[in-house]
């Protein structure tokens, strides 16, 4: 085979311009809400006022009068065409669910919660009607306050369960109470990390497309998994898979949304199945507000002890997170939690580590994973730890890292909750940083500054990301979720190549990596690769693209493929020219020969050859002109990527306004495939970082109701809200994979959020406060300092 | 979400749009730039039958110096403030407060004569039309009547606007070499509604104020000129003043909570915006 490294060659890892972005610059993307059907009508949806209600009756006699009303549906309309879900997962043991239908059933557990369906000729009909649908309703007591959901005297949500406990994990490595007990300095602190929701430009879409005559299925969907959906839906329709089409349009963002099951979605499914016609639903911005799952809502009580020199002893962690009525499907809710508990801690070179996660019930809408699962939540809490435990003892908070980081010549190396690193670079990450901050000068500035009233503050944090996840994080619990992906790769007659694969494209340029990787690996210009995604009947099976794994495992498959493709036309060049393959190469869709560099023929020769005059060819083996290369990570639940992130805010100490002034990045995933798509990834974690540091918070009051769900009040950031963000790259590619490449996307909101809490408590510390409730509010920073 | 259905009218006289006030009462609203009533509508917050844009009745627009007033009329555009030479020159509280209100592209829409008709408590311009002393200019069928702007504003989203009325212009005396200004506010993200906002005004004579008026906005239900700026009067605008001043005006305001900020905050955020704002017209 050729060697590797020269199928790892530009346009890998180069940073060209995005293949293919003209389509979205010329706004001729094409959305799920740009797609019309033939007998298409469009579905609204009542949904409930209360957190917790008991449905007495539905009278909507009024409603379907209404003009344009085709039918309305209530959860009994449902019965015998879709099944109910319960997202459990055996490899999270004891955790439980109860059964929840696309709409309620008697009962509304969360404000939000869809209870009757419309469907009429145009969206505004539907919602005139929906309006117009008169629900008896019996207020019952909602559970809003995770903090006492597992007292016994708090009624339990779902009755058959118990009691409100979702799930439960503990880990117990080495002795980390009696170390902490033993060590000099010692700092114990709870931390409250507030709900968040997440909002892709384009929202939740999807159009049912159910055909009586043949029986198929297809769904446009705006999603990031389609063979994952593909699978539920065969689950739960009583359809076969291969009677299901699941087909991925253009995707306006989506950060781990699209990947969840929501009941709105499965009604509008089922709808077109009972009509037998085309059914859309495209969410509006509020219904998002409480249709979409939250992230994030957590509180977690920590425990450090330190020596006095500065050697961290141990630590202990104990996360709370209340995550709505149900377990979110087919992943779970529990899955957060689980990586609260493994990733706390981990960049550290410790051995006696405690952690306790408890998942609890309550009436606020559904919460599950989002971009960067957990791992932000254990990275700012340990990283708010060790810049706690330092500021006591005196020490620079570098310092402390620089003692206790997993040395990079430690490797392979395992955790203290048992992960095995391969290979990271965590100490020269942030050497990286001290040099691109200049941190000494930086520091000395923030100095002199605070002579002159001007509060700055300085953060670094280490984070420690999983990404490209193997079958062991789902697919061993039961829940269909694969983890390999294959990518067919074919040789056009005109010497151009066409890519077929499962993975999705929301916006951050897969499309344009995997372009990059066949160009490379096959030896064509990038503009003789043309790619088909996300098309559950055009592509191979595959997993979709959320935790980086579009170019991490995708990326690998192509790769293969590519290779495959590339040895099988070296094999049919040779054959042609009388010449062994060894001698031949293929560049810039080209046939050369190495021993003089002369090009022999083109690949369009060699295509046209191939397919119109084939017959006959004398080679050993028939090779085809179409590869396919898989790939799926084995033998451990993630590959591990690693970095660090600096952090400069100025603080008002009159108004609590604290003011991003830059961020800084030092990120090691792996070998990069474009690196300019790298730090775009980073700076869009980022941005997400300043996001839930300083804006993102969803209020509810003590009755469940959302009280801040329009872009009005949900304070999302925005391009005025950002600092320059100041990028550099470690790679240390991961040998699981020829590519070497692990993954970026979720790096910024792992990495940011505990970079920007440590600043912010820098630049309070003079006044002898900190802060641990996020977002860092303008009220809580005065709070904070006394002064209201 | 999508609007209830309405039927749309673009008049070009205000006496059509009288007739169709007259004719459908309550049920009829008057679109302006439509940067706040389209919100409301597809958000279904409310359902008006019946939309009657004014934009292009010309009776509403124009900028013009009309004796010792500067006329805004009620169709001028938050943009058109924002670059008008002649503001800058007479009206230049107007010019710095703009900036705060909202993004580009709502400016480029919003009309002065929409912000004020609505009376959000956190606005920036109704605040300003207190603090210049401005006349608002409302036109009847049967005429013009002119409101002075520290009655006009009456309680939530309520003014002295008569349902039959159409807000025609904005008067606002022009500025002299005697009078200072100030602006700042307080607002969570770029272009957003304050928390707490401050406009001021300073008639000055010879060394000492003659009259101060300090209005503030994100506090309460109205905008609400504070009574603590008569202490001004007579004395020098410098650092002692602001110091009585600062403290002397939590006292005069009555802040709601809402999710941004208490009613604490805000009477904290008040005072430390009279340091500011006073600070920088002692410049
Ligand atoms: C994203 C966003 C951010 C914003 N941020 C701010 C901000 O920071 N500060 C701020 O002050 N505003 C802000 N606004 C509101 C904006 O300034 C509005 O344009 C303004 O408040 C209303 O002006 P309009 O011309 O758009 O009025 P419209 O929306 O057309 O009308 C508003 C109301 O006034 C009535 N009305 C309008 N004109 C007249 C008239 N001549 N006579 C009688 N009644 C009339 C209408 O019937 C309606 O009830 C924001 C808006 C948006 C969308």
């Amino acid at each position: 085979m050729t060697d590797v490294s020269e199928t790892l060659a530009a346009p890998i890892g180069v940073s060209v311009p995005r293949p293919g972005i003209e389509r979205f610059t010329a706004g001729r993307g094409r959305y799920i809400d740009d797609l019309l059907l033939p007998r298409m009508a469009h579905i609204a949806f009542l949904r409930s006022p209360y957190a917790h209600a008991r449905i007495k009756s539905i009278d909507s006699a009024a409603a379907a009068a209404l003009p344009g009303v085709i039918r309305i549906f209530t959860a009994g309309d449902l019965e015998g065409v879709v099944t109910p879900w319960e997202a459990v997962i055996s490899n999270l043991p004891g955790i439980k669910s109860a059964p929840q239908f696309p709409m309620a059933k008697e009962r509304a557990t969360w404000q939000g919660e869809v209870v009757a369906a419309v469907v009429a000729q145009s969206r505004a009909q539907a919602e005139d009607a929906a309006d117009a649908i008169a629900v008896d309703w019996e207020e019952l007591p909602p559970l809003t306050d995770m903090v006492t959901a597992l007292d016994p005297a708090t009624p339990v949500l779902h009755p058959d369960l118990g009691d409100n406990l979702c799930f439960r994990m503990d880990i117990d490595a080495g002795d980390a109470p009696g170390r902490i007990a033993g060590a000099d300095i010692v700092v114990e602190e709870s931390f409250r990390i507030h709900r968040q929701t997440v909002v892709p430009l384009e929202p939740r879409g999807l159009i049912a497309d159910f055909n009586p005559g043949d029986g198929i299925l297809t769904v446009h969907h705006s999603s990031q998994v389609p063979h994952i959906m593909q699978a539920v839906f065969a689950r739960h329709f009583g359809v076969e898979e291969h009677r299901i089409r699941v087909i991925v349009p253009d995707v306006g963002g989506s950060f781990g949304l699209k990947i969840h099951v929501f009941g709105d979605e499965m009604t509008t499914i089922a709808v077109s199945k009972i009509l037998g016609r085309p059914i859309k639903f495209i969410a509006d911005r509020l219904e998002s507000f409480t249709g979409d799952v939250h992230c994030r809502d957590h509180i977690v009580k920590a425990k450090i002890g330190m020596m006095s020199d500065g050697r961290i002893v141990g630590l202990e962690v104990d996360d709370l997170t209340g995550i709505g009525p149900y377990s979110v499907y087919p992943r779970s809710s529990g899955v957060e939690a689980m990586l609260v508990a493994i990733f706390s801690g981990s960049t550290y070179d410790l051995k006696d580590y405690k952690a306790t996660a408890r998942v609890v019930f309550q009436n606020k809408a559904p919460m599950c994973q989002l971009r960067g699962v957990g791992m932000p939540i254990a990275c700012s809490v340990t990283e708010g730890m060790v810049d706690l435990v330092a500021r006591k003892g005196g020490l620079d908070p570098v310092e402390v890292r620089r003692k206790n980081l997993i040395p990079d010549d430690a490797y392979p190396y395992e955790t203290a909750a048992g992960m095995p690193f391969e290979g990271l670079s965590f100490q020269s990450s942030l050497e990286e940083l001290v040099r691109i901050m200049d941190y000494d000068a930086l520091c000395k500035e923030r100095d002199a500054k605070r002579e002159q009233d001007i509060y700055l503050g300085i953060g670094v944090s280490i984070y420690c990301e999983g990404t490209s996840p193997s079958p062991l994080v789902y697919g061993v619990g039961g829940a269909p979720i694969t983890a390999q992906d294959a990518c067919t790769v074919k040789l056009e007659p005109s010497g151009a190549v066409s890519a077929a694969v499962g993975v999705t494209d929301q916006g951050q340029g897969a499309a344009a990596i995997l372009t990059q990787i066949i160009a490379s690996a096959v030896g064509v210009p990038m503009d003789s690769v043309s790619m088909t995604l996300g098309d559950t009947g055009r592509t191979p099976y595959g997993g979709g693209t959320w935790a980086s794994r579009a170019t991490g495992i995708a990326g690998e498959a192509a790769l293969r493929a590519g290779r495959t493709l590339r040895e099988n036309l070296l094999k049919i060049a040779g054959a042609l020219l009388q010449l062994s393959p060894d001698d031949l190469d293929i560049r810039e869709g080209e046939i050369l020969q190495r021993s003089d560099g002369s090009v022999r023929m083109t690949l369009a020769e060699l295509g046209r050859i191939v397919h119109f005059q084939g017959t006959g060819l004398p080679i050993e083996g028939d090779p085809g002109v179409v590869a396919t290369g898989h790939f799926s990570l084995r033998d451990a639940m993630f590959m591990y990527t690693n970095g660090a992130i600096g952090s400069l805010v100025q603080l008002d100490p009159d108004t609590g306004f604290i003011k991003p002034l830059k961020l800084w990045a030092v990120d090691d995933c792996g070998r990069p495939i474009n690196p300019m798509l790298v730090d775009e990834q980073l700076r869009g974690g980022l941005a997400n970082a300043v996001g839930c540091s300083l804006f993102e918070e969803l209020s509810y009051d003590d009755d469940g109701q959302l009280q801040n769900g329009t872009l009005v009040d949900y304070l999302l950031p925005m391009a005025g809200e950002m600092p320059d963000m100041e990028i550099a790259h470690m790679a240390t590619p991961t040998k699981k994979s020829f590519l070497g490449a692990k993954g970026v996307g979720e790096a910024g909101i792992i990495g940011g959020p505990g970079a920007i809490l440590n600043a912010v408590n820098d630049a309070l510390s003079p006044f002898g406060v900190h802060v641990t409730e996020q977002p860092y509010t303008p009220e809580r920073i005065l709070a904070a300092l006394g002064r209201v | 979400m999508k609007p209830h259905d309405f039927d749309y009218v673009r008049p070009t006289e205000l006496d059509q749009v009288f007739d169709l006030i007259e004719r459908h009462g309550d049920d009829a609203r008057i679109l302006a730039g439509g940067q706040s009533l389209m919100p409301t509508l597809n958000m279904r917050l409310s359902a008006p039958a019946l939309l009657i844009d004014i934009n292009r009745i010309d009776a509403l627009k124009g900028l013009s110096v009309e004796g010792d007033m500067l006329r805004i009329g009620a169709l001028t555009r938050h943009v058109e403030l924002e670059h008008s030479p002649e503001v800058a020159r007479h009206a230049p509280l107007l010019t710095k407060a703009i900036r705060h209100v909202a993004h580009p592209a709502v400016r480029n829409r919003g009309t002065i004569g929409g912000s004020l008709s609505l009376a959000d408590p956190a606005a920036e311009l109704p605040a300003c039309a207190l603090a210049l002393g401005a006349t608002l200019v409302l036109r009847g069928r049967d005429g013009q009547r002119r409101v002075p702007a520290n009655t006009f504003f009456v309680d939530l989203y309520e003014t002295a606007r008569g349902e039959k009325e159409v807000l025609e212009a904005v008067e606002v005396p022009l500025a002299t070499s005697s009078d200072r200004f100030g602006f700042g506010e307080l607002a969570r993200r770029h272009g957003d509604f304050a928390m707490v906002g401050l406009a001021a005004a300073a008639r000055m004579a010879g060394g000492t104020i003659e009259r101060l008026r300090l209005a503030f906005f994100g506090i309460g239900n109205v905008p609400v000129l504070s009574s603590a700026a008569d202490l001004a009067a007579g004395r020098p605008l410098d650092a002692d003043l602001v110091e009585v001043l600062r403290g002397a005006v939590g006292e005069t305001l009555d802040p709601t909570d809402n999710l941004q900020a208490s009613a604490a905050m805000k009477k904290h955020l008040a005072s430390v915006l009279v340091g500011r704002v006073l600070g920088d017209m002692m410049e």
